[in-house]
């Protein structure tokens, strides 16, 4: 799309992008590039010397097990937020979709959380679950079962899931019920009419012409349990216990600040700009192809 | 509504109410947290009504922090993250407008790759580029200061590409009549594209409001001093391991606090924020 009606000017153009590209250009190209380039050093200890060591920084992460486990725990753990959210919201939305009565005061109460920041709804669950005085702790010794996360890593997990979940489920809701509203109710009236009750209607009519904006949400929710997530994890677990909540972008910040390993970081850096732009990719794909549609 | 199934709108609402009280719990316990002193909130189980120390703590931790780890007052720190949100907003919606504005509205060498280059930063997020972009400010001297909080987060190719789509869609009769008119350029954009993107940018301000009050990483690296945290930050500084010795009756009246300014711009622009959020994925 491009317009008939322009302007002409031999300098104004260049002025008014000027503000975008200066600050693009030296917070993003610079950095990224100084991030390609660092992932080919080895810097000592001290930082007082650099040595170029080509792809080494690469071969020693994917030899490194605590990164290839990284690995696995970034992909359990956006699968979990992804698939409970998107169920969660799913199920939320079509009962929204349904109710007359309230609608408006239902949609206000269920999508503040998104204005929460990930750091602080960490810290809101971490309270719950707190291992000496977490309301939710007590709750769960009353029945029997023994909860401190900072000893077990599958409860850690367990804890970050369930704050990054509940952040994320306003967003999944608001998509699912515009979603919703945008399916014709022809359809649905004539599948009532040949005797299709409210279970088959959405089996058969709702869930297929909900899929592309489910599949939407699964891209965008991959995204944000990979990247977005990072406050979450650093409020609560902070990658503990032992690894178990140490997902690929919480070690990039760890290695790179916490343990300075700056050549390890900055590999690590490029192959998470490597996975953001597949999935990126994958998205505008499909967003084409709805365009069209 | 297709027909009438009084037991299916019944289970509706039953759903509807129990997700509400389940998402809201984590608030209400936060809430009542921030309202009792500390010890009791120690004893197990705390208690689950509001207790009286309402003013007392949101007192102190507004004007004096914690009396322990962090001793900057959550108000400075609250000013400082008003700061961040404005300046982040505003100045995202400043230099995405007047870049989309020459993209859509001038052809001239290089346009294409321009809008390429802006819209690649797309797909960097702060939290993969964290150490060299730490660097690049650090050497530029920018460390605790509100220029180096705001700065760098403030390119922004979402905004830069929901104008740019909102601008696509405005009549070329408008630019056209501004011609014969004898308008130039800068007077077609203040005159008719400006007014004319007046819900878009109130679209655009509620969601970066909240991205730029909400940010994490970026100011937990910058901000070393304690007169430059944020509130989010500061509530991250007041948790110190083991579960006893946090005050965490002032961190939850700083939870309340730091969550409050988002939340009401959420309830009371909903109608611009739901436009926001839906359009700046497209």
């Amino acid at each position: 799309m491009e317009k008939r009606v322009v302007f002409r000017s031999a300098w104004l153009p260049y002025a008014l992008v000027a503000p975008q590209i200066a600050v693009t250009l030296v917070f993003f190209f610079w950095p990224a590039v100084q991030a390609g380039w660092y992932s080919f050093q080895l810097q000592d200890a001290f930082g007082e010397r650099t040595q170029f060591v080509g792809l080494a920084n690469f071969a020693a992460l994917f030899r490194d097990s605590n990164y290839l486990h990284s690995f696995q725990i970034t992909a359990f753990f956006s699968v979990m937020v992804a698939g409970s959210g998107i169920a969660i919201s799913l199920l939320l939305a079509a009962m929204a979709d349904r109710v007359i009565r309230g609608a408006l005061a239902y949609r206000t109460l269920l999508i503040w959380p998104y204005a929460v920041a990930s750091a602080v709804a960490g810290v809101l669950w971490l309270f719950l679950f707190a291992p000496s005085i977490g309301i939710i702790t007590f709750a769960l010794r009353s029945i029997g079962i023994n909860w401190d996360w900072v000893l077990q890593g599958n409860q850690a997990m367990l804890l970050v899931v369930i704050a990054a979940t509940w952040k994320q489920i306003s967003y999944n809701f608001l998509f699912f019920v515009a979603g919703l509203q945008s399916i014709p109710k022809s359809l649905i009236e004539a599948a009532a009419i040949d005797g299709a009750g409210p279970g088959r209607r959405f089996r058969t009519i709702v869930l297929p012409l909900l899929s592309p904006t489910a599949f939407f949400l699964l891209v965008v929710n991959i995204v944000y349990a990979f990247f977005d997530t990072f406050g979450v994890i650093d409020a609560t677990t902070q990658g503990g216990p032992a690894g178990a909540t140490q997902i690929l972008v919480y070690k990039v910040y760890y290695d790179g600040v916490k343990a300075a390993d700056l050549g390890g970081s900055s590999a690590q850096s490029v192959i998470l700009m490597v996975i953001v732009i597949a999935l990126t990719v994958v998205q505008f794909r499909y967003i084409e192809r709805k365009v069209q549609y | 509504m297709v027909e009438n199934r009084p037991w299916l709108t019944v289970m509706s609402h039953a759903v509807l109410i129990a997700g509400i009280l389940v998402i809201s719990f984590p608030l209400y316990v936060t809430f009542v947290a921030s309202t009792h002193t500390l010890d009791d909130i120690l004893k197990v189980p705390m208690p689950l009504l509001p207790g009286d120390r309402l003013w007392e703590n949101y007192w102190q931790v507004l004007t004096a922090g914690t009396s322990k780890d962090v001793t900057a007052p959550v108000g400075r720190m609250m000013f400082n993250s008003q700061v961040m949100a404005l300046v982040i907003a505003f100045g995202k919606i400043a230099i995405s407008i007047i870049a989309s504005f020459a993209i859509v509205y001038f052809r001239f060498p290089l346009r294409n790759f321009f809008f390429w280059m802006i819209f690649v930063t797309l797909m960097l997020p702060v939290e993969v580029r964290i150490i060299p972009t730490f660097k690049v400010v650090s050497d530029l001297g920018m460390i605790n200061s509100y220029v180096g909080l705001t700065l760098p987060l403030i390119a922004s190719a979402t905004a830069t590409f929901l104008l740019r789509q909102f601008f696509l869609t405005v009549p070329e009769e408008l630019a056209e009549a501004a011609r014969i008119d004898g308008a130039g350029p800068m007077r077609f954009f203040w005159d008719v594209v400006l007014p004319l993107s007046k819900t878009s940018i109130a679209a655009l301000f509620v969601i970066q409001f909240i991205y730029g009050w909400n940010q994490y990483l970026w100011p937990l690296l910058i901000t070393t001093d304690e007169s430059m945290y944020t509130a989010v930050i500061g509530i991250k500084r007041m948790i110190v391991t083991g579960d006893a010795l946090t005050e965490w009756n002032l961190v939850m009246a700083t939870a309340v606090l730091a969550l409050l300014p988002p939340a009401l711009v959420v309830l009371f622009m909903q109608r611009w924020f739901v436009k926001g959020l839906v359009e700046t994925e497209k």
